[in-house]
């Protein structure tokens, strides 16, 4: 692999209808990135199945419960490497059942790609992945329009989809959408092109996921540098060092930078920026590094150092597009931990403003219960301000999740409008 | 510096750096589990990374089965006096002296299994939260669907279908008394990624991963090598074979592969070239198809 080679997240929805596991297995064998050992296993159990050949789908099966029912039930993370690219796939399971699955592994995601059974078009499941994919802000989709070969490699039917999937999107907020038709079963337009789809001119899905621009996914603009913890080594030559540890959320920090701690708005000068390896000149998201400052303020977890002249909101009431993750429903005005990047406050939720029917994507004003999965937009009052940007512009510092105190479990998932 | 971008293992790492702060920025009393294995190995030189110029803020803890490569233990001495942090052991051995925990019997028989009650008992005693591991996604199915940040309820146990959703980078370590959580820094890696940035990064491992003559014996289809806790059948034949070990565990289930690669340069090539996973040669992994998923339910690592 090459020195400049990127990590590309990309997430799966599709349920195994949709031939999702048969993608994958499709993805990873003609990568050759299965191995002989692992490729045994599945061939034995395909056999033990009485399939034909081997079932390239059984290669994502993971828990227990899982190769039992034959489905997927949670996200399941998978790795393969070709000359151009790292790629992580968040295999997510499609089901409506599991949209909380489906939001946990687009979040981190550069590139959400969508399955459509040739032979069904676009149907409400489609719809729900489109719409998670425009909430979570994956900044490009491929739609990848899969068994072909039952249609006769039909151009006609692989326009009809392209065009109901456009009517969809273009009411969503996605930028870049791309189609392909594919067979993954046979390996048509997966890794390989096609030979039997001459009049598609397009890249197969391998090439695509390889060559994408996702340089410009990262927020450049705005600097923001969430405090994780402070270093303060006290040995020999470090004696008064005190630095700010952290992940640079977004932008880039550069030594001499005029820099304002959030909330208490103290400011002062970047000093240094050190790694163990060198002291930088700049660091950009999403580098880890210390930070140290001309001047000595009381800064610890939870503060946030950003640039004087670009500084978020600092606010206790923020609106938020919910989704409610847990069993337990939301309870009316109940107090939750809330924690957005290294800051844990408690919440309440205020207001429910509505709620999203997730299969035809319509309002709903009358329903204001927080069930697992549901997805709505909520007002959200926080005793003490965190420092916000809409999440549509910064997925880091626009994002939070709810913790219930009772529980300690993570029950939902927000991102700031 | 023009472009604004990190290259895939520079983003590993600053990943694995933001989850080691945040682990001790969570937790009050975090440990490395430290085997002398290349994964535990990569995530203390990580953890190295995270806290510069501060040393380690916790101590490595061992879970030492007393079967262990002398080579390893060596080596886990030299790397905590390096580092000048505290090292705690939890001792299979005493496990067992304890009347915790019985032996297997056999010739197959290890002491694998048993690590699971060390380990808990070890986490009680010390009064751990966290116990931070070098597991990878891509080593097992099971593992696969691991969490950053796992959570262990007080009987150290894993139930995989209640686990908390991780969305973006906010990790949740929230815990009642008595519970723990395990870290996985090094999730997103695969192997290859490892022995890349072990390259890159120059970072010393046990001699054991490098091509070394050894007296080995042939047993479920790998070389065991042979030691004072190896019961020989009758067939079996002793041999002095050129070979390296593609991961470390314990003398009396690792198995090596033949092998010429005798340098980091040499071993990446090989592994890059690899047809088996590198838990093929792991007898723990080989017992039934949800090995793996069944002993990380009950607390391993």
């Amino acid at each position: 692999m090459l020195d400049n080679n990127q990590l590309l997240r990309f997430t799966t929805a599709g349920s195994v209808d949709d031939g999702k596991s048969t993608l994958i297995g499709r993805l990873l064998y003609d990568s050759k990135s299965i191995f002989e050992d692992q490729l045994e296993a599945i061939t034995n159990t395909s056999k033990k199945k009485g399939h034909k050949g081997v079932d390239l789908a059984l290669f994502t099966d993971g828990l227990k419960d899982e190769r039992e029912q034959g489905i997927t039930i949670d996200v399941a993370y998978r790795y393969f490497t070709t000359p151009k690219r790292k790629f992580i796939i968040a295999d997510t399971p499609g089901h409506i059942q599991y949209t909380r699955n489906m939001v946990t592994g687009a979040s981190t995601a550069n590139v959400a790609t969508i399955l459509i059974d040739a032979r069904h078009g676009v149907i409400e499941q489609t719809k729900r992945h489109a719409f998670i994919a425009s909430l979570l802000q994956i900044p490009h989709i491929i739609v990848c329009v899969n068994k072909m070969d039952l249609v006769d490699y039909s151009e006609k039917v692989y326009n009809d989809i392209v065009r109901q999937f456009e009517d969809i999107s273009s009411k969503m907020l996605v930028t870049d959408v791309r189609f392909i038709p594919m067979s993954a079963l046979d390996g048509d337009n997966v890794v390989n092109k096609s030979t039997n789809m001459p009049w598609y001119q397009g890249a197969p899905m391998l090439h695509t996921l390889e060559t994408m621009h996702i340089s410009s996914d990262i927020n450049k603009v705005d600097a923001r540098f969430p405090v994780q913890t402070v270093l303060r080594p006290q040995s020999e030559g470090f004696i008064d060092y005190r630095g700010y540890a952290g992940r640079v959320a977004s932008g880039i920090f550069r030594k001499g930078d005029d820099i304002t701690v959030m909330p208490s708005g103290f400011t002062s000068k970047i000093k240094s920026i050190d790694t163990l390896d060198a002291a930088l000149e700049e660091a950009h998201a999403p580098m880890s590094v210390s930070i140290t400052l001309e001047d000595d303020i009381d800064i610890s977890r939870g503060d946030m150092i950003v640039r004087s002249n670009n500084k978020p909101e600092a606010s206790q009431d923020i609106e938020v597009m919910l989704c409610w993750l847990n069993n337990d429903s939301a309870k009316p005005r109940a107090k939750y931990t809330i924690k957005h990047t290294s800051n844990d406050q408690k919440a309440m939720i205020k207001e429910v403003v509505y709620k999203y029917n997730i299969n035809t994507l319509e309002r709903v004003n009358d329903d204001k219960e927080l069930n697992m999965n549901d997805i709505c937009k909520v007002k959200i009052r926080t005793t003490k301000p965190l420092m916000v940007d809409a999440y549509r512009e910064n997925r880091t510092t626009g994002s939070i999740i709810l913790v219930d105190d009772a529980t300690n479990e993570t029950v939902a998932a927000g991102m700031i409008v | 510096m023009s472009k604004y971008y990190l290259n895939y293992l520079d983003e590993l790492e600053s990943e694995a750096i933001f989850i080691l702060r945040e682990v001790w920025a969570q937790f009050e009393n975090p440990v490395i589990m430290f085997s002398g294995g290349k994964d535990s190995i990569l995530v203390t030189h990580l953890a190295k990374k995270a806290f510069y110029p501060a040393k380690i803020p916790f101590p490595l803890m061992h879970v030492d089965t007393g079967h262990n490569f002398p080579e390893t233990i060596q080596f886990r001495d030299d790397v905590i006096e390096d580092l000048g942090v505290k090292l705690i052991i939890g001792s299979v051995q005493e496990s067992i002296d304890d009347g915790r925990v019985a032996e297997e019997k056999g010739k197959n028989a290890t002491r694998n299994a048993l690590q699971i009650t060390t380990l808990l008992d070890a986490i009680e005693s010390n009064k751990i939260d966290c116990a931070i591991g070098g597991g990878r996604r891509d080593e097992e199915k099971a593992r696969a669907k691991e969490r950053f940040f796992s959570h262990r309820d007080d009987f150290g146990q894993w139930d995989p279908k209640n686990q908390r959703p991780e969305l973006w980078n906010i990790f949740n370590g929230k815990h009642f008394e008595g519970e723990h959580f395990r870290a996985f820094p090094i999730s997103n890696w695969t192997e290859m990624d490892v022995w890349n940035y072990i390259k890159r990064e120059n970072i010393a491992i046990p001699s054991l991963y490098f091509a070394h003559e050894r007296e080995v014996v042939w047993r479920q289809d790998t070389w065991i090598p042979n030691s004072e806790f190896l019961i020989l059948e009758d067939h079996e034949e002793v041999v002095t074979k050129k070979i390296r070990f593609r991961t470390l565990g314990d003398i009396t289930i690792t198995g090596g592969d033949e092998s010429e690669a005798d340098t980091l340069e040499k071993i990446a090539t090989e592994v890059a070239g690899m047809r088996n996973t590198e838990r093929g040669n792991r007898s723990d992994d080989k017992r039934s198809e949800s090995a793996m998923e069944d002993r990380k339910r009950q607390g391993y690592f």
